[in-house]
């Protein structure tokens, strides 16, 4: 096991390195968060804005994006600079899904069964793609408690891939969202407010992209 | 009611393979029993387990983890260089039984009903 630990840090090492060195024309971004925090909102943004389609339907039931979806060379230039990414959308992570939380939306016992079922195959395909990513967008709620353990799972495995990283911190259409509670729990992260569904601040978040990925 | 609470020490823990400590808490939570680990998880542990857990959900009777734990502190130039990260203190239970009220960078507040 222990030998195992040492080649996984290794490996790790090796595509730092390779990330570092060689830069790719392509980098593959993912949307990563808890569930409902607005990733697909986001990716619709993104996608809109640049090409003119979406990704996926947002709906207030969690978990509604239960594969990862991938769009392959988005463009964005901002300020003369320009990035192509692949967006890659991801279902949100959690550490329990139970199929009781579903009912209280409509669903029926044998839908709401098969959608748990899929969600927690769908958190298992978002914890794998991030060894395959170049860089990743972290979507919060503003206006929930950021400091999740969710939130700090997939933060401390983005530090260590030494991917690099953007706090998305969503919602900022709402009133009683706290960008500012995003920033003091993450100090070392670079955090973006915006408003995906209402495009609010969203400028900011693509010259961000264009810095940290570019 | 009766509720199980297993204080899992540093040396212990310190023995253990990733997999191993994985295999020994989900075994626990599964039977009702609540998890303190003094050194805890790294992320890629932590993000290990929730795997598992998801693989391990029945819909019936498990359906899932709650996990606490402190965030990292900053590594030490030793530790970078050898580049090994180690958690702080964690708690897990059943996510039916163990509910988390409050969570501050020092300080964690959990319900067990």
């Amino acid at each position: 096991m222990e030998r195992w630990g040492f080649f996984a840090r290794l490996k790790k090492k090796l595509r730092f390195l390779y990330r570092l060195f060689l830069r790719k024309d392509k980098l593959k971004i993912g949307i990563y968060g808890p569930p409902n925090a607005g990733k697909t909102t986001l990716a619709n943004r993104i996608l809109r804005d640049w090409v003119g389609e979406i990704i996926g339907t947002p709906s207030e039931i969690p978990h509604e994006t239960r594969r990862v979806k991938l769009r392959e060379g988005v463009k964005i230039q901002v300020d003369g600079k320009s990035i192509t990414i692949d967006v890659v959308d991801t279902p949100g992570i959690a550490a329990k899904v139970d199929f009781h939380d579903f009912l209280k939306y409509g669903l029926s016992e044998e839908e709401a069964k098969r959608r748990a079922k899929e969600a927690t195959e769908g958190v298992i395909e978002a914890i794998k793609w991030l060894d395959d990513l170049d860089g990743i967008l972290l979507v919060m709620d503003a206006t929930e408690d950021p400091y999740t353990q969710v939130n700090v799972t997939i933060v401390g495995n983005i530090e260590a891939r030494k991917l690099p990283l953007i706090i998305v911190a969503n919602k900022i259409d709402l009133p009683t969202a706290s960008p500012a509670r995003i920033k003091a729990a993450f100090p070392q992260h670079q955090v973006v407010p915006v408003s995906a569904l209402k495009g609010i601040n969203i400028d900011a978040l693509y010259k961000a992209m264009a810095e940290k990925f570019g | 009611m009766v509720m199980e609470v297993n204080l899992i020490s540093k040396e212990k823990l310190s023995k253990m393979g990733s997999m191993e400590k994985i295999r020994m808490i989900l075994d626990s939570v599964k039977e009702g029993k609540i998890v303190v680990l003094e050194t805890g998880l790294t992320p890629e542990e932590e993000a290990k387990l929730i795997e598992v857990t998801m693989l391990e959900i029945d819909h019936q009777n498990f359906v899932g983890i709650e996990l606490e734990s402190y965030p990292q502190k900053e590594k030490s130039f030793l530790s970078r260089i050898l580049g090994k990260r180690q958690g702080r203190m964690t708690i897990i239970g059943p996510a039916n039984k163990l509910k988390t009220l409050e969570k501050r960078e020092d300080l964690i507040r959990a319900l067990i009903t």
